[in-house]
């Protein structure tokens, strides 16, 4: 027993030995770790913290925000802090406001939320640290006319009006499917996805009508699954939400959610030779995961604003204000100029893709396919003929649209 | 007997570099400098007064989990249902709190009334895996495990259903409650030194019951030996329910304060793991209750360290769990060469 005993004091010396073997090679690698400092500022750079609510690299829409920062950072010599995975399925006994004064405690002096999922979060930590920026992405807290203000002068709502993006989609899908039946992957209920999933909607029927099909039998399904992204056991597998679409005749789905998990599944299917394909969402490279499949992405283009505002929290110009960003019509893809944009994938056919085309020119042209006569689900009346919505009204759609299949509300 | 404490703190030094080695492994293996990840732990646990109260926020709850499961470990049983335990007692906060959040009651009494409305609603869950014990014959392990599932389901439930904020379906959680129904901070800090002196008071009750009760001794006896326990006297079944009962309660008191100091609502993750963190804990210690306060307190500085990880080296912050459940393995391996090399000397 006593050379096991040895042989255990030995192994304790060697891993000691690696540990300070490691120590001493500490201050090399600490050079490589420190933040880089831009060299044309002579000033300290300004810092900004980003919390991502999902993995930097999600290829979705933490992905957006983390490639919006990086583009700041170019921008402005400033530099990023971030920490991604926030929420509390991943980050368990911890909260947003929380991990936002760890960033601060790093030198932030501005910092992004960048989900719903964050917003209360986001509102209790604006209140405890006047002296900081906040950036709420998605969020209506700040906004005048809205149904949630509460003035913070720290405070600014940033988001884009995806639903010119999810019209795009829906088009898309319109122009794709041969059964008529397009099926929309949901995360979980709320005023953002309710009008999301509608506009893409509106989007299906007026496309779908304008291949000559009749509008009336398009079918178009939701199905939630209670959060941004699957988090195993708590939300609905959004692989096998999509699977369940893809084998019921719908043939085309459309991402609601933070990631395209659909084309995954889509591009399996049509490897067994069924013929399916997917839209994905959020992140402009979305489609690359699956080309085959893919039909295109709208995207979130957060840079401009990005840039735009936390120039303002450098230069002392910074205003609470709520941005909800349009595309660039000039360009909807231009990187410097539009909010959101749309990207055609590889699977979209050349015709469908010139009547998309057609589409986005009539959008850029003002068609308003947010305009009466418009039925909630249950069927009582929204919009009069010939009204066209108010920002609250689509912002604050209550209920989804007639027509529509699927859960407006938790049951 | 001096010998052998000696021996045994020196085998458990020896498991928490051999823990410590292990996990430079794995940083040097993923390209990462060991010594600069242990630093920036520290650093993020203890370096500045607001660490330190966060850390104490993610040490309350453990304490208390690890409290009660110090009664049902001395009583032989593997409470592994007190995950499930945590989140019941926050359903009951909950609970209690939709009750009187539009009524005149004083929210004093409002917050004392749920913190107790937990530890009965946790208690309650226990008793249901120490009923499934004693009177159907399912091992505490299986009924925990299942009751577990149960509670998460629940809360689910309870989330997308009849506590569902107005027209939001969402995972993310109740409608916060507004701010009188939370446990007063310290200003400028997160920690609520009530749930602090609940946490510590609930660990002095459980180091009296074991040390200095007759209580504590039959619990004792029957997690020693059930079958000479009961011929010597002692209502074997009672006194394990009594114990998880006891567990129950203070898990309980852990979800409670979850829902009053830390989120103020009901979330998915309330529990946050700390039920099995806890049993980690607890088998650290081996039964000694007074030890629970510094390893629990240790094991709360890695979780609230190791948010540093991903922030300033973009390393994956779970190596926090990596080191905990490392170091719990390799503690109960030199134990078990110590009793081997101690026999032999």
């Amino acid at each position: 027993m006593r050379t096991f005993f040895a042989r255990l004091a030995v192994m304790a010396m060697v891993l000691a030995f690696v540990l300070s073997a490691c120590g001493a090679q500490a201050p090399a690698t600490e050079e490589v770790t420190a933040p880089d400092t831009a060299p044309d500022t002579a000033a300290e750079p300004f810092v900004f913290g980003m919390l991502l609510v999902g993995p930097y690299n999600d290829n979705g829409w933490s992905q957006a925000h983390y490639e919006a920062g990086k583009y700041v950072e170019e921008k402005l010599g400033a530099t990023m802090l971030y920490l991604d995975k926030v929420n509390p399925a991943d980050r368990p006994g911890t909260t947003p406001d929380q991990l936002g004064e760890e960033l601060v405690a790093q030198g932030a002096k501005l910092i992004i939320f960048n989900s719903d999922d964050m917003k209360d979060a986001a509102t209790t930590f604006a209140k405890a640290h006047p002296d900081i920026y906040v950036i709420m992405a998605s969020g209506d807290q700040v906004w005048a006319d809205g149904m949630a203000y509460e003035a913070m002068p720290n405070m600014v709502n940033i988001m884009g009006r995806m639903e010119y993006g999810k019209m795009m989609a829906g088009c898309a899908a319109a122009l794709t499917t041969e059964t008529g039946k397009i099926g929309y992957l949901g995360p979980l209920i709320n005023d953002e996805t309710r009008r999301l999933a509608s506009s893409a909607y509106l989007g299906a029927k007026y496309c779908y009508e304008m291949a000559g099909n009749d509008p009336a039998s398009l079918e178009f399904k939701v199905t939630w699954i209670g959060f941004w992204f699957n988090i195993p056991g708590v939300t609905l597998d959004p692989v096998q939400v999509s699977n369940d679409f893809y084998t019921t005749d719908y043939d085309v789905v459309i991402s609601g959610i933070d990631n395209p998990v659909n084309l995954g599944e889509a591009a399996k299917l049509k490897a067994e030779g069924k013929n399916v394909a997917g839209v994905a969402y959020d992140y402009v490279a979305a489609c690359e995961a699956a080309p085959d499949v893919c039909i295109g992405v709208p995207y979130f283009n957060w840079g401009p604003d990005y840039v735009r505002t936390i120039k303002s929290a450098q230069d002392g110009s910074w205003k609470s204000e709520f941005i909800w960003a349009s595309p660039d019509w000039a360009d909807i893809n231009n990187p410097d100029t539009s909010a959101v944009g749309f990207v055609k994938g590889p699977a979209l056919a050349d015709d469908a893709a010139a009547k998309l085309d057609d589409f986005i020119s009539e959008l850029a042209g003002g068609l308003n396919l947010w305009s009466g006569p418009m039925n909630l689900q249950d069927g009582t009346a929204y919009l009069a003929d010939g009204e066209a919505a108010t920002d609250q009204q689509i912002w604050y759609l209550p209920q989804l649209l007639e027509g529509m299949e699927g859960l407006s509300a938790s049951e | 007997m001096l010998k052998s404490r000696l021996s045994g703190f020196i085998f458990q030094l020896i498991a928490f570099f051999l823990a410590l080695g292990f996990v430079s492994l794995i940083l040097v293996a993923v390209g990462a400098s060991p010594f600069d990840a242990f630093k920036n732990m520290l650093n993020g646990s203890i370096g500045s007064m607001r660490k330190f109260a966060e850390v104490l926020v993610s040490f309350v709850p453990l304490l208390l989990v690890t409290a009660g499961l110090l009664i049902t470990f001395s009583a032989g049983l593997w409470n592994i249902g007190v995950e499930g335990q945590i989140v019941l007692g926050a359903i009951g906060t909950t609970w209690v709190l939709r009750l009187f959040v539009d009524s005149s009651v004083h929210p004093a009494i409002v917050i004392i009334l749920s913190i107790f409305g937990g530890m009965a609603a946790g208690a309650l869950w226990a008793a249901f895996a120490g009923a499934l014990k004693t009177f159907g014959g399912v091992n505490e392990i299986f009924g925990g495990l299942g009751l577990n599932f149960v509670s998460t389901a629940l809360t689910l439930y309870l989330i997308f259903g009849p506590w569902k904020r107005e027209g939001v379906a969402s995972m993310s959680g109740t409608e916060p409650f507004p701010d009188v129904f939370a446990l007063p901070q310290v200003p400028d800090l997160r920690i609520s030194l009530w749930s602090l002196a609940i946490a510590g008071v609930a660990i002095l009750i459980v180091y009296f019951i074991l040390q200095g009760t007759y209580f504590g001794l039959k619990i004792k006896a029957v997690g020693k030996n059930i079958r000479a326990a009961y011929l010597l006297g002692i209502p074997t079944w009672q006194y394990s329910l009594y114990s998880f009962l006891i567990c129950g309660a203070l898990a309980g008191a852990a979800g409670a304060l979850q829902v009053t100091a830390v989120y103020h609502r009901l979330i998915p993750a309330i529990s946050s793991g700390y039920g099995y963190l806890g049993l980690m804990v607890a088998m650290l210690v081996n039964y000694q209750a007074i030890w629970a306060i510094p390893v629990a307190l240790f094991f709360a500085a890695l979780n609230i360290g190791s948010i540093q990880l991903p922030i300033l080296m973009h390393l994956d912050s779970s190596l926090s769990g990596v080191l905990q459940g490392v170091l719990v393995l390799f503690v109960l391996l030199t134990e078990g060469v110590r009793q081997k090399f101690v026999k032999k000397v």
